[in-house]
């Protein structure tokens, strides 16, 4: 069964260089359907090793395994948690070019082929990360998503926003993989191995009763800059909203559904293998480290969603706020907080992904996603709003929804202060979408003001009239434009409402982890009463948010951050040698003593 | 052990940062990110350096008989020039379509996606 882990990454990579070479015969209905052909392959086979996968599989590809002295192969881990992902990414992508089956301009003569390959190349190198067992593979797979996901930021060429924001997010996160690399560089010079676990017991060896020194230090912040770009945390995170704001929307929903997530996976796979034991981070840095960052991120991200009428961009930031929860829940080392940061991961994948869905059939049909000039506008689609509706209310936490069991249990095992920070992220970014249902799509409330207080026209993005991705402007929404959403949120829902399946998950992700043991997860009392009081706040904000827009009126305070997001590159690398030195001050403590 | 060439990696490093986060033209930009991709080359191939050490190719020379440098990093350089090759393609291709679409690659006027 472990020789098959290398085909994950391998099957796609091939369907895409078939596509690209056969793509110009054929016509475009067959090179969309190979396509998808090939990504739902790959899932079943992903979904296959999964249920395979305890004890874990670990394969050392064409059988290098490692020698005296050191080891030269490249490796690939499949436990619980890695092929966990991987199924996670197949089985989106195949929603995604489900969703875009009537979409998109005809493509130019010749190029039918070019829209499937780039997805399942991007497909190809999320799958491939997942499972990467060594750290310069991490790094290769971590740059190959990032490229086909610019291109795909880009892929209509036309936009003048599309193009740019694609630059900006190509620009953050390859200078984000090359400090990863720089990280990978030193790690092999301390320790002479590039796997994973064997760079783990290197440190140890090599740090003896010392501890850890400068260069494990460095090397640390190097390697997690590069992933917490990828994961868009503060103050990494200014390429997301303009990527998110002008990617085609099937991208958006694999861009903000998975690879985000993908970034805060690959720092606890490099955590727990690598750097937790005696010659690594000590726990309290990292801690330290992922606490602050996480709060920062969720407080940012949620504050900035509230504020936004660009319905793609506030999507946006409301996976930042996500992100930072994530974030928390890895940061406390808890057995039941990586279980519940699991459930919640897989339970966002499907709402977020609904959510961008249900945005891009406004996009298609009224060629706007803006809040203000689509208010009352979209009555007829009773369907698409009942979901954005349910996308919302599952986002703030509703049980029995697989995020609201994700939180829910994350929320228990961090405990204190923090189960505040849960509760009002999930609170805030639940009441912007519910705010926009009830403004788009009843037509409740007074129709807001274009200008409120100190704000001025270029501090914000509107999303008023942007072209519509379809090749015109629909008058009935497909119907796999519509049942891919409804599919995504019974799959959230049944994330936490399967007797069981919250189990099977938690004992993956603690079987894949260095804790040892296995913990229960399952509802609580107090779980089902936290989620309740977020979601009836995100209700509550929403509905004074309809009807007295004046109350929650943008506050001076909160003008300053959103100028910070100024839409220049080079202020977004400052901001990312800025983020890498905090880190570093951050983790700094644990060397010194 | 050579201080110098780490510290040549760090320089090369910081200065592309600096290039890029101050930069007033899109291929500039683009071309200090081949900068700072430069500094992983220097770093990588210091990483492998052994003093007196020859092409790790055993062709003439007897294996054992005098050192060879690491051969590992130097696939690792190759495979980065190769992503790095890449990713410098699809960045100019985009800067060639902003300045087709803006009629400008100075980051200070494409300030549209804000807020």
């Amino acid at each position: 069964m472990r020789h098959l882990l290398p085909l994950l990454p391998a099957v796609p990579l091939l369907g895409a260089g078939l596509l690209v070479a056969g793509g110009r015969h054929v016509p475009r209905p067959a090179a969309e359907a190979f396509g998808s052909l090939v990504s739902a392959t790959t899932a079943a086979l992903a979904v296959v090793l999964l249920l395979n996968s305890s004890p874990p599989l670990v394969e050392w590809v064409g059988d290098w395994f490692p020698g005296n002295g050191g080891s030269v192969g490249i490796v690939v881990t499949g436990d619980g948690a890695s092929l966990g992902m991987a199924a996670l990414v197949s089985l989106l992508t195949l929603a995604a070019l489900a969703y875009s089956w009537y979409y998109f301009d005809e493509p130019p003569r010749g190029h039918a082929g070019s829209y499937p390959a780039l997805m399942l190349l991007f497909q190809g190198g999320m799958c491939g990360f997942a499972i990467a067992g060594d750290l310069f593979n991490a790094f290769v797979f971590f740059e190959l998503m990032g490229v086909a996901a610019y291109a795909l930021t880009g892929y209509r060429i036309d936009e003048a926003k599309a193009v740019q924001g694609g630059l900006s997010f190509a620009l953050v996160n390859s200078l984000g993989a090359y400090f990863m690399l720089m990280g990978v560089a030193l790690l092999y010079a301390r320790t002479g191995e590039l796997a994973m676990a064997r760079i783990g017991h290197g440190l140890d060896q090599a740090a003896g009763q010392h501890g850890p020194d400068a260069l494990t230090l460095a090397g640390f912040v190097l390697f997690l800059t590069g992933l917490l770009v990828k994961a868009a945390a503060v103050p990494f995170q200014f390429w997301l909203p303009d990527a998110h704001a002008v990617a085609p929307t099937p991208v958006c929903m694999l861009l903000s559904g998975v690879m985000v997530e993908l970034g805060v996976y690959g720092v606890w796979r490099v955590y727990g293998t690598v750097f937790s034991g005696p010659g690594g981070i000590p726990a309290a840095d990292f801690t330290r480290a992922l606490v602050v960052l996480g709060v920062l991120t969720g407080a940012v991200g949620a504050v900035m969603c509230w504020y936004q009428r660009h319905i793609k961009r506030l999507l946006a930031f409301s996976t930042i706020g996500h992100t930072g929860l994530f974030l928390v829940g890895i940061g406390v080392l808890k057995a039941e907080a990586d279980d519940g940061t699991a459930l919640y991961l897989l339970g966002h994948a499907g709402v977020k992904a609904a959510l961008f869905a249900c945005a891009g059939i406004l996009l298609d049909r009224y060629g706007s996603v803006d809040e203000f000039s689509l208010h009352g506008r979209a009555r007829r689609l009773r369907l698409v709003g009942a979901m954005f509706a349910i996308g919302g209310l599952a986002l703030a936490g509703l049980p029995p929804f697989g995020t609201g069991l994700g939180k829910a249990v994350a929320e228990e095992a961090v405990g204190g202060p923090l189960t505040v920070l849960y509760v009002a992220v999930s609170a805030l970014t639940g009441a912007a979408v519910l705010r926009v249902a009830a403004r788009v799509f009843l037509g409740l409330g007074p129709q807001p003001e274009e200008h409120r207080g100190e704000e001025r026209d270029e501090d914000k993005t509107s999303g008023s009239g942007e072209e519509p991705e379809t090749r015109q402007r629909l008058d009935k929404v497909p119907h796999t434009m519509r049942a891919v959403p409804a599919v995504l949120l019974l799959a959230a829902l049944a994330v936490g409402a399967v007797p069981g399946f919250a189990g099977v998950v938690g004992h993956a992700v603690d079987e894949a982890g260095s804790w040892g043991g296995f913990s229960s997860v399952e509802w609580t009392a107090t779980g089902v009463l936290l989620d309740l009081l977020s979601t009836l706040l995100a209700v509550g904000l929403a509905a004074v948010a309809v009807t007295r827009p004046q109350l929650l009126g943008a506050p001076g305070w909160a003008l300053p951050l959103r100028r910070l997001q100024s839409g220049h590159v080079g202020d977004y690398v400052a901001w990312l040698l800025v983020g890498t030195a905090l880190l570093g001050a951050l983790a700094l403590p644990g060397v010194l003593g | 052990m050579h201080v110098l060439p780490y510290l040549v990696a760090t320089y090369v490093l910081l200065v592309g940062c600096y290039g890029l986060a101050t930069s007033r033209n899109l291929i500039h930009a683009v071309g200090c990110l081949a900068v700072c991709q430069s500094a992983t080359y220097v770093l990588l191939l210091a990483v492998g350096y052994r003093d007196g050490g020859t092409a790790p190719v055993f062709s003439d020379v007897r294996p054992g008989s005098r050192p060879v440098v690491d051969p590992v990093v130097q696939a690792l350089t190759l495979t980065d020039i190769v992503v790095g090759a890449t990713v410098t393609a699809l960045l100019l291709a985009l800067t060639v379509q902003i300045s087709k679409r803006h009629g400008t690659v100075d980051p200070d006027e494409l300030r549209e996606l804000r807020g």
